[in-house]
């Protein structure tokens, strides 16, 4: 197996373990911070930020170059149109199914298999946008 | 404010940190998750969107990081989860028109809760603070009318 694969497995078995730790695997816990009940996913979004903001901002200043290759290079995108029309009807599909694309995915290793559903959604979402709006 | 308390939060955010910082120390790479659907796709559709390099060179690696989330998921439930397997009562046609539009929205918006709402804020990208503040004010907008209309 690549290396690459192997720590891209691994990270992603310590992000959905986060995942479910932190109740984001559950649509109702998302749902009650929609609904202003329960801020904690507020408070995960930071717990996960600081550690993030750390490896992409002050990390590079000692080290030149990620330890396996590659390069440090942030994650930028262009804000355009698209991004803030694609970022409402996100948020709709968010409220209405409690699901976004890493908390489906870790939802299902849970045992909520009707997140299988939602993935399934997911896939045919993602290709009517790219068959006929880009 | 904080009805379950603080701690699995905390823990479960600074483990999703971990993974990101991980995985980015190691490889570069961000480790994000609304690309997955397109790149898979890319094995199956052969227009140019779906065939772009970006897709290409990250398919493979999205893969194994969607099967890792899901066994780091299952992992938790098997150990420490107080509550074991769970399954939501949310109705099925919720998660299926919601879902849709997650991924149509997500991949307009090249970016979901973990592209924009980690890698990109703590990439300090302003386009990634605007995606974030306005999927979360509609997931709120639309919770609520739900609430109103009784759903």
């Amino acid at each position: 197996m690549k290396q690459q694969n192997i720590v891209l497995f691994i990270g992603g078995i310590i992000f959905g373990f986060g995942l479910a730790y932190g109740n984001m695997s559950k649509p109702e816990i998302v749902l009650s911070f929609l609904q202003r009940t329960d801020f904690g996913l507020a408070v995960l979004m930071a717990a996960g930020f600081a550690f993030a903001f750390v490896a992409i901002n002050i990390v590079p200043r000692f080290i030149d170059k990620p330890i396996l290759g590659g390069e440090f290079k942030r994650r930028e995108r262009t804000l355009g149109k698209n991004t803030i029309i694609g970022a409402i009807v996100f948020g709709v599909g968010w409220g209405l199914s409690g699901l976004c694309p890493g908390a489906a995915i870790s939802s299902v290793g849970v045992g909520n298999l009707p997140a299988l559903a939602g993935i399934a959604a997911m896939f045919l979402g993602a290709y009517v946008m790219g068959r006929y709006f880009s | 404010m904080f009805p379950l308390g603080l701690t699995s939060y905390i823990i479960g955010g600074a483990f999703i940190g971990l993974a990101v910082a991980f995985v980015y120390i190691l490889t570069g790479i961000h480790a994000t998750q609304s690309t997955f659907f397109t790149s898979t796709l890319s094995y199956f559709v052969k227009r140019p969107y779906f065939q772009r390099e970006t897709n290409l060179k990250s398919r493979e690696w999205r893969l194994f990081f969607a099967a890792g989330v899901m066994l780091g998921a299952l992992i938790y439930t098997l150990t420490i989860s107080p509550d074991g397997f769970w399954v939501t009562s949310i109705p099925l046609w919720r998660l299926i028109v919601g879902g849709f539009l997650v991924g149509f929205g997500t991949r307009l918006s090249s970016g979901c809760t973990s592209g924009h709402g980690i890698s990109g804020v703590a990439s300090l990208s302003t386009t990634s603070v605007y995606a974030v503040l306005t999927f979360i004010a509609t997931g709120m907008i639309t919770v609520y009318i739900l609430g109103v209309l009784g759903i």
